[in-house]
């Protein structure tokens, strides 16, 4: 009698980790910015004291640097997206994955420095 | 076979000749307005929030860039921008929960994502002037 094998099917599994966090990103973001928009409705900011109050709460910055995490992923992962589907030059398509990385590392380090300073 | 070879239907997709249908214009546009909200979105809203939160001074100047009603107008743009990326996203989600994915209903949810887009972006716009 011959054995049956039940077939794995293998991969990367990064497809759908990508698809599932560029959802919960998504979701994080707009629940930030409902949270944002009913503060300044109600904060009503002027002038810059004010603006700089909002912003000097501990759980204000955490909540803003979270946001930005969550847009520095969410950019990271539809970008390469859209380059794998457009762009077929592998050493074009590599180039600019690595530029985008690279400014992304660089957007979270400033968004850290602008809310923490 | 004979009919096979002497049809004249294209043989590629010349995407100036083709009229996409609703849902395909919603979701070409949610790909070019999640690039734009990457370079130069990204950027300007860091540019743009230093500038609120450094100083007194760098909070005047962004305040004057504001009011110049030139931008004013050229910001209405990467405003739709990002209110459209918002609402197709969450006919993305919806979709994912199978919302919504009867081709009458994807059709009139493109329509609805396209519309409340352009309506925000005015709402907002009355608020900004």
């Amino acid at each position: 009698m011959v054995k049956q094998y039940r077939r794995v099917v293998t991969g990367a599994h990064y497809g759908v980790k990508d698809w599932l966090v560029q959802r919960v990103t998504a979701v994080l973001m707009a629940v930030y910015l409902l949270l944002l928009t009913g503060i300044l409705f109600v904060v009503a900011p002027q002038d810059y004291a004010a603006w700089k109050g909002i912003f000097s709460h501990q759980w204000m910055r955490i909540a803003s640097f979270v946001f930005f995490i969550c847009v520095f992923w969410h950019a990271w992962i539809g970008m390469r997206n859209i380059l794998m589907d457009y762009v077929h030059s592998t050493a074009i398509r590599l180039t600019v994955q690595m530029l985008v990385i690279i400014s992304l590392v660089f957007y979270l380090v400033w968004s850290a420095e602008i809310l923490w300073s | 076979m004979e009919a096979k070879l002497h049809n004249k239907r294209p043989k590629h997709l010349n995407l100036f000749k083709i009229k996409q249908p609703l849902p395909a214009v919603v979701s070409i546009l949610h790909r070019i307005s999640g690039v734009l909200l990457f370079f130069p979105g990204i950027p300007l809203l860091l540019c743009s929030l230093q500038m609120l939160l450094q100083s007194q001074q760098s909070f005047e100047a962004l305040q004057d860039c504001l009011r110049n009603p030139m931008i004013k107008l050229i910001l209405l743009l990467p405003l739709w921008f990002f209110l459209h990326h918002l609402c197709s996203g969450i006919r993305h989600l919806l979709l994912d929960l199978h919302v919504g994915i009867t081709l009458t209903q994807a059709r009139a949810g493109s329509k609805l994502v396209l519309m409340a887009g352009i309506m925000l972006t005015v709402v907002a716009g009355l608020m900004l002037w």
